[in-house]
């Protein structure tokens, strides 16, 4: 068992862990933060996606321990109380889901392109950004449009 | 995964100290590649040596004709590497194709190299431009350093520390992606350096990434995708599988030459 700690949607965290423990693993088995899910398992899906030291990663292809020290944000640290993330309302607003297991990776990876490619996100942008994301009921269509609503959303907000 | 000791060092030294110390470890870089291996249990490291806390292997110089990418540079910070793409723009094309966006803000260079696998696509970029891999130890030419699939030169408790890659005059990198897994079905990169040129592929070959001299021959006279009209490679120690067979291979090799050739040249 080894130590581990870090900042989990603000809140600091520490635990001793058998190494082998995923970071998805520790988010929903020791943090019962069950809004990140696991999909695939290895590493194609996107449903584990959440954000280390501000990048989308896949928890379920990352080592809990190497993210000690780290600031790390699930889907369960967008919303403010009861006010949902822009980025989760224009899910809701689109009916970008259906069954919504793959929501929640949908939703971290979308926030983190806005941060790396702004809030005026075209269609090719985001289905292109979106390869590592997948989802078996949507088609996608509803997903994207989410999406692009979403980013302009985060950019209203802003000002 | 079975289990294993962690180790978490802070420099090039104490990292090489800890693989001496356990034969059976293994380095993990971004461990995109190496935790699905575990995961599945393919790999049994009695030992991982966590080298993302050494600062010093990160970093990306362009300096006197040459761009030199330390080991644990993230595939992301190459795509979008103002410095690459001014001067190898399809080196930072290459990484930015590289698996998908979360893949690549946890993915190495040095990580990739070392893992040699066959339809990996910085392989392709470090023979076809001639690059030269650095390690604790020595520098090791690239025809020098991939020796068959996941095989290369380096050696027990050897560890590559940066790429160095000469700027060419022209270049560019086609893939043909494997419409599932996007990996590399066939990948070829064509780079045009004073009278030499030099075309690299991955995905294809049974033994890992590989020149090819004839086209490279017909390059030097006409870099022209025409030059490559009636030019194959044998279809004969190409892969083989339920995705491409080695004809369809064989046969994609010199189409995305071509491509890489008329996207190099215009």
């Amino acid at each position: 068992m080894t130590a581990v700690s870090m900042t989990v949607n603000g809140q600091h965290v520490s635990a001793e862990i058998d190494p082998r423990t995923l970071l998805v693993q520790f988010l929903r088995e020791e943090l019962r933060m069950t809004g990140t899910h696991v999909g695939c398992d290895t590493s194609q899906c996107g449903c584990c996606v959440v954000h280390v030291n501000g990048d989308a990663v896949k928890s379920c292809t990352t080592l809990a321990l190497t993210c000690d020290g780290a600031t790390v944000v699930t889907i369960e640290g967008l919303a403010k109380g009861d006010e949902l993330h822009p980025m989760q309302a224009a899910f809701r607003e689109n009916h970008g889901l259906q069954c919504g297991f793959c929501t929640p990776g949908m939703i971290m990876t979308a926030v983190e392109l806005v941060s790396r490619k702004g809030t005026n996100l075209d269609e090719h942008t985001i289905r292109e950004e979106l390869e590592g994301n997948l989802c078996r009921c949507t088609g996608y269509h509803n997903i994207v449009k989410a999406i692009a609503a979403g980013a302009q959303a985060m950019g209203t907000a802003a000002e | 995964m079975y289990e294993f000791a962690y180790h978490r060092p802070g420099s090039v030294s104490e990292a090489v100290t800890l693989a001496g110390d356990h034969a059976d470890g293994k380095l993990l870089a971004g461990g995109q590649t190496l935790l699905p291996t575990m995961k599945q249990r393919l790999a049994g490291p009695s030992d991982l040596i966590d080298l993302s806390r050494i600062d010093d292997l990160r970093g990306i110089e362009v300096k006197d004709g040459v761009v030199t990418i330390k080991a644990l540079t993230r595939h992301v910070t190459v795509a979008t590497s103002p410095e690459v793409r001014a001067v190898i723009p399809a080196l930072a094309e290459l990484a930015g194709m590289i698996g998908d966006p979360a893949v690549r803000n946890k993915g190495t260079i040095g990580g990739s190299v070392a893992n040699n696998d066959p339809a990996a696509d910085y392989p392709s970029a470090c023979l076809a431009l001639g690059a030269t891999i650095t390690t604790n130890k020595r520098a090791i030419k690239a025809d020098d350093f991939f020796q068959g699939m996941f095989e290369t030169a380096l050696e027990e408790g050897e560890i590559i520390t940066s790429i160095s890659f000469p700027v060419p005059e022209k270049a560019n990198y086609q893939k043909f992606r494997n419409p599932a897994s996007r990996y590399a079905l066939v990948g070829v990169f064509v780079a045009k350096t004073g009278g030499h040129v030099r075309v690299a592929v991955t995905g294809a070959g049974a033994r890992g990434v590989f020149r090819v001299a004839d086209f490279e021959a017909a390059l030097e006279a006409s870099f022209n995708p025409a030059a490559l009209d009636g030019h194959s490679v044998p279809a004969s120690g190409l892969n083989s599988d339920i995705h491409a067979d080695a004809d369809y291979r064989a046969h994609l090799i010199t189409v995305m030459a071509k491509r890489a050739v008329a996207a190099a040249a215009g």
